[in-house]
């Protein structure tokens, strides 16, 4: 479903991306960790070309990314994204926020879009909350907004960049719950994300970067009882000793 | 020196007519207006646009709006009236020269409009790329992930944003047209500032001229305030405020 | 296309070069009379005294909604009742514009004050300093420093503004332009003409400015 090969990426004369090659398969989930600044975020926005990369390919369901004859906006409707800080329209009501690309990109008619917003909503456990505007939900509630949002537009595999960083801890499991039905669901899903529970539970592989570059790249099961590296090794006793 | 009041002189007829000093004073309002809020549409309309072009990933189009935005903030709004009324005429086609110079209805009044507005266009993008840039651009790439093309994104997402951001810079924005609505009688638009001039030559009672033109100047300029408070107040998005960064 | 003969800039120089010596005495005069006139104005607006504060904030308020072209037209016409003598239109422009930009000095001054740290008044408060001593050794420099980039940004719209002065028919480079394009006939020539030396200065300070603004950042 994704294929990554050979990425790399400058910002002027700083490497952000180093020859970086993964895969998800699809159906498959795969969690990308690291520290920050490993280039975990900017590798999954590479994904759709939110980010542009300087070498190598990218292919989501056989369609190449960087090509620059691709027509991005028809794939990128195609593959689902959560970010890290939700980035619902706030000056849209929840409703209109799962609406506007169903009618904007998809064609459907308000009253298609609608009813499919609202089995969304259902289904993150939001119907009644239809009317409000983002900025009276909680975070947790904002980022389930956001998920439903994407799955609207019935993507093919979902990008998620840190979903649950900026939430309160309380909030992270809401948020989870909903991620991983969906990926018991079947979604093809690549999941930057520093929730190791998560990771356990529903990944097939974890794949570690450090400095831009993919350093370990391995079934879940493999990943936490023997991890190859020095620096993985690390980052999973820093982060699992918290 | 001894100032001899009248406060009846609105109700005189002027010298040369038989016209009110009122009457003047009315048909000045009506120019007024109409320059002011013709200049104003035709601001908001360019001033979005190049506003929002100095926001877009093109080094071209970002280039153009700001050579624009430098254009009109440094040359005097004064000499750009001059320069729209005697000059520009000057460098179009000679036919089209020709009927600009001597039929072109309205000619002072189209010309005082389109240069204001203009001028006003630049400090309004200066206002909306500021908005814009506010965002965070977080925003841009849910748009953009969920499939809409950049102007998609700029019409439904970025856009609607941005402008209420920065309706109150705006709202000053546009009671600035109607203050500087008054340059243009330098090109003979009849508006308030003419009139006043024109009044107070005629009739010899300064004061009462000045202090009535300027109640009417503020008059507009309240109006104007009440106008884009209401406006805020009905665009206004519930908990967006309480969002931070 | 019309017919255009620009050697008449050549004989326009010594004239526009004295206009613009007007024009720039004007902005020169406005400025610093209007900073000081400002920032007294600034103190009051922020006085406790109430009936002070409030008489402060009507007049910038009044100054603020008016159309310059009319306030010019206003002082021309009271000032001799005033002074009881009539005045040349120069000095009338001094005054006024002095008076108005004070208004606009004023408002950039008040947020410049704001912009001081409160600890900062106490910091000297507890070093003995007095009010007024506080005000002027403390918080007036770092306000100034702070708000220097807006005071500049302000003087290059006060330079541009001076040419409504054409107005009361003050001679500044505007003024210059006009009657050189009248004695000469050639009206088109001398606007662009002074267009391009309005552009030409406020271009070159507005880019100056910018280049402070790097340097200065306002400190808190």
């Amino acid at each position: 479903m994704i294929e990554i090969r050979n990425v790399s990426k400058w910002y002027g004369h700083t490497q952000v991306l180093a020859n970086a090659s993964t895969h998800v398969a699809k159906g498959e989930v795969v969690v990308v960790c690291g520290p920050s600044g490993s280039g975990k975020s900017t590798l999954i926005k590479c994904v759709n070309g939110l980010e542009a990369f300087t070498q190598g390919t990218i292919t989501v369901d056989g369609i190449s990314v960087g090509d620059p004859k691709t027509d991005l906006p028809k794939l990128r409707a195609r593959v689902g994204m959560v970010f890290q800080h939700f980035e619902l329209f706030p000056h849209m009501n929840v409703l209109q926020n799962l609406a506007l690309a169903q009618v904007k990109v998809l064609g459907r008619s308000q009253e298609e879009a609608a009813t499919r917003g609202e089995a969304l909503l259902d289904r993150v456990g939001l119907r009644a909350h239809a009317a409000k505007f983002p900025g009276q939900l909680s975070g947790g509630q904002q980022q389930r907004v956001a998920i439903a949002r994407a799955l609207a537009m019935d993507p093919i595999c979902m990008l998620f960049d840190e979903p649950t960083s900026a939430l309160d801890p309380e909030m992270i499991g809401e948020v989870l719950d909903v991620m991983v039905e969906l990926a018991q669901e079947g979604m093809t899903m690549m999941c930057v994300t520093h929730e190791m529970g998560f990771a356990r539970r529903v990944a097939r592989r974890v794949v570690f970067m450090d400095h831009g570059e993919i350093v370990e790249d391995a079934p879940t099961g493999a990943f936490f009882d023997a991890p190859a590296s020095a620096r993985a090794k690390a980052f999973l006793s820093r982060i699992l000793h918290h | 020196m001894n100032y001899h009041w009248n406060w009846g002189i609105f109700l005189e007829p002027v010298k040369s007519g038989d016209e009110t000093y009122l009457d003047w004073l009315i048909t000045g309002l009506g120019w007024t207006l109409a320059v002011s809020l013709t200049a104003w549409l035709l601001a908001l309309t360019i001033g979005i646009a190049v506003g929002a072009l100095r926001t877009t990933p093109s080094r071209l189009l970002v280039g153009l709006g700001n050579v624009w935005v430098e254009l009109f903030r440094n040359v005097p709004l004064l000499v750009q009236m001059f320069l729209w009324f005697f000059v520009v005429p000057e460098f179009l086609p000679r036919d089209w020269s020709l009927w600009v110079k001597q039929e072109m209805p309205a000619k002072e009044f189209v010309t005082a409009a389109i240069c204001l507005g203009l001028f006003t266009s630049a400090r309004i993008a200066e206002q909306v790329r500021a908005g814009v840039g506010s965002l965070p651009r977080g925003q841009r790439d849910a748009a953009l992930a969920l499939g809409l093309t950049l102007p998609q994104a700029y019409r439904q997402v970025i856009l609607p944003q941005a402008l209420r951001i920065v309706i109150p810079p705006l709202t000053s924005e546009f009671m600035n047209v109607f203050k500087n609505s008054s340059v243009a009688f330098a090109i003979g638009v009849l508006e308030l500032t003419f009139q006043a001039r024109q009044m107070q030559e005629d009739s010899e009672q300064g004061i009462e001229t000045y202090l009535a033109v300027t109640l009417l100047y503020f008059i507009c300029a309240f109006t104007a305030n009440r106008g884009m408070a209401w406006i805020e107040a009905r665009t206004r998005v519930p908990g967006l405020i309480a969002r931070s960064g | 296309m019309g017919e255009f003969d620009f050697s008449v800039w050549g004989p326009s120089l010594p004239f526009i070069r004295d206009g613009l010596l007007f024009t720039l005495r004007l902005t020169l005069v406005a400025m610093s009379g209007g900073i000081v006139i400002g920032t007294l104005l600034a103190l009051a607006r922020l006085s406790p005294i109430v009936p002070l504060a409030r008489l402060a904030g009507a007049y910038v308020d009044l100054m603020r909604s008016i159309p310059l072209v009319l306030v010019i037209l206003w002082f021309f016409l009271v000032i001799p009742y005033i002074t009881g003598s009539p005045v040349g239109a120069e000095t009338s422009a001094i005054i006024t514009f002095t008076a108005f930009e004070a208004a606009f000095y004023c408002e950039i001054m008040r947020s410049g004050i704001q912009s001081v740290p409160r600890g900062q008044l106490n910091a000297a408060h507890a070093l003995g300093l007095g009010r007024a001593q506080s005000m002027i050794h403390v918080i007036l420099p770092q306000a100034l420093r702070n708000m220097l980039p807006v005071l500049l940004t302000q003087t290059i719209v006060l330079f541009q503004d001076t040419s409504l002065v054409y107005a009361i028919g003050a001679k500044d480079m505007l003024k210059a332009a006009d009657v050189v394009g009248k004695n000469y006939n050639r009206p088109v020539e001398m606007i662009v003409l002074s267009a391009l030396i309005y552009f030409a200065i406020c271009f070159s300070l507005s880019l100056a400015v910018k280049q402070l603004q790097k340097r200065v950042a306002i400190i808190r």
